[in-house]
């Protein structure tokens, strides 16, 4: 069964990787979170964007376009409107700690997994995508 | 879920059967020629306007805006005084009089004739390790493989060379050349380093998508170009310069050129692009 869910998943991988294309060109409106949220702390969220967007921790704009950030890659989709698609933080959490966890083809960095970023360094990055 | 070794190696089973089975709908046990075809008429479906020629330019042949730089830059090839160094160093007798004429009679467009699955040394010979095989026989120290002359003569063997056609074969009735086609292949699907990727992440589920600012180049096509003057490097690397670049991008210990493990990926990699021109030197961001 396990090996029939991975056959299912590469088959997506590999026949439709248009997908990813397809993710990434799709205009997505920045929508106002429904959850009321406490504000998180902005010297955090400051310290979560430097993660994000530098080229030696985090990276993420090697693969997603974020906000303003420059030279963005399209690997991954953009990362907008994430209250709104994540209103469960844990969830996202996952997603950047291992994103081989969901989907094993992910071509996504399994930042905590493999200790590219520290758990510290996950949460300040979470906190900063959550705004986005 | 984490895979384990046993589900990873089934995974890229997986994958590449499944591309064959999805892409050219037969059932055969996946080898070379079957890779091959999966690989072509996956990129096919990805880049339908993309002629089958068209690949021997890398990431140029799908990359419009890169394409326009490149060939202004091909007016003036920058790998040009390496050609002309490498025409000397051929013509050059050794130190015991004799040459590298002596050991390529047919050379020096001899591009084609490699990679090869040498039977006496059972393992795949490269032309760099051909060409140092020769120097060692004469008495000569062997060139580095990365840097230095050894790119001025490939890039004037790679010139004479221009317009043969990649033909690697894997002898299927010899272990041992298959053994080393599914050594490279297995390389090139395996994840590796602290960030995860195996050459298949960039070069086959992400091709055309971009890094960054680079747009990632369909693995076929990706031997006919060598040596390559890169912008970022300011002079010609080897192909296995080139292999350590993209294992240290990926935080992975970089392996030795020219090591058996290389060799073999040469080998697999070559195989995708038989039937492309050789082109090189090339020229490259
Ligand atoms: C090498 C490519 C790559 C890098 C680097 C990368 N990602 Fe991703 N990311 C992906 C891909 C591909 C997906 C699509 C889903 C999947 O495959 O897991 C994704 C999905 C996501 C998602 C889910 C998006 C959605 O629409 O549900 C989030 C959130 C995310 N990435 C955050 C990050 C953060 C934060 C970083 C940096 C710390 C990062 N990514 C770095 C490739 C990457
Ligand atoms: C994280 C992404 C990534 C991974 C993993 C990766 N590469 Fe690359 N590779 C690139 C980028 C970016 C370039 C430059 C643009 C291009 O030509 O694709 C490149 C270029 C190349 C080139 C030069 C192509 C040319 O025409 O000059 C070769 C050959 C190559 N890669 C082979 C490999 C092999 C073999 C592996 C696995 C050992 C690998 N790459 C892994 C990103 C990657």
């Amino acid at each position: 069964m396990r090996k029939m869910v991975r056959l299912v998943s590469t088959l997506v991988v590999i026949t439709s990787a248009a997908w990813l294309t397809a993710c990434s060109n799709k205009p997505v409106t920045k929508q106002e979170p429904t959850a009321m949220a406490a504000p998180a702390d902005p010297k955090i969220v400051a310290a979560g964007k430097a993660i994000a967007t530098g080229r030696s921790q985090g990276n993420c704009l090697a693969c997603h376009m974020i906000e303003d950030g420059a030279s963005p890659g399209n690997i991954g989709p953009p990362l907008l409107a994430m209250k709104a698609r994540y209103p469960d933080k844990a969830k996202l959490r996952a997603q950047i700690w291992d994103a081989t966890a969901a989907n094993p083809e992910s071509a996504m960095v399994p930042f905590g997994r493999l200790k590219v970023l520290t758990d510290d360094e996950i949460d300040k990055v979470v906190e900063y995508i959550w705004t986005l | 879920m984490r895979l384990t070794v046993m589900g990873r190696e089934i995974m890229k089973k997986i994958l590449i059967s499944l591309a064959v089975l999805a892409l050219t709908a037969t059932g055969v046990q996946a080898g070379p020629e079957e890779d091959r075809m999966a690989f072509v008429k996956y990129y096919k479906a990805k880049f339908p306007s993309v002629p089958d020629k068209e690949y021997a330019n890398g990431v140029y042949a799908i990359d419009p805006v890169g394409r326009e730089n490149w060939e202004a830059i091909e007016e003036f090839p920058p790998y040009e005084p390496f050609i002309d160094a490498g025409k000397e160093m051929w013509e050059k007798p050794f130190a015991n009089g004799k040459g590298y004429k002596d050991c390529f009679p047919d050379g020096p467009a001899i591009q084609h004739h490699y990679p090869n699955w040498d039977k006496k040394q059972k393992m795949v010979m490269t032309l760099p390790l051909a060409l140092n095989q020769c120097r060692e026989a004469n008495g000569e120290k062997p060139l580095k493989y990365k840097k230095g002359p050894i790119n001025n003569i490939l890039s004037y063997i790679a010139f004479q060379s221009r317009g043969q056609v990649v033909n690697v074969k894997v002898p299927m009735d010899d272990p041992g050349a298959v053994a080393a086609y599914e050594e490279g292949k297995k390389f090139y699907f395996t994840r590796r380093g602290q960030l995860n990727f195996s050459c298949a992440s960039c070069h086959l589920q992400n091709t055309g998508l971009k890094v960054r600012t680079e747009i990632l180049s369909p693995s076929v096509g990706h031997v006919t170009n060598w040596p390559v003057y890169r912008s970022k490097w300011g002079t010609v690397g080897t192909l296995h310069r080139r292999f350590s670049g993209c294992n240290n991008n990926i935080r992975a210990k970089a392996l030795k050129a020219q090591g058996r493990q290389y060799r073999n990926l040469e080998y697999f990699l070559s195989y995708l692009s038989n039937g492309q021109e050789f082109n090189g030197p090339g020229a490259r961001k």
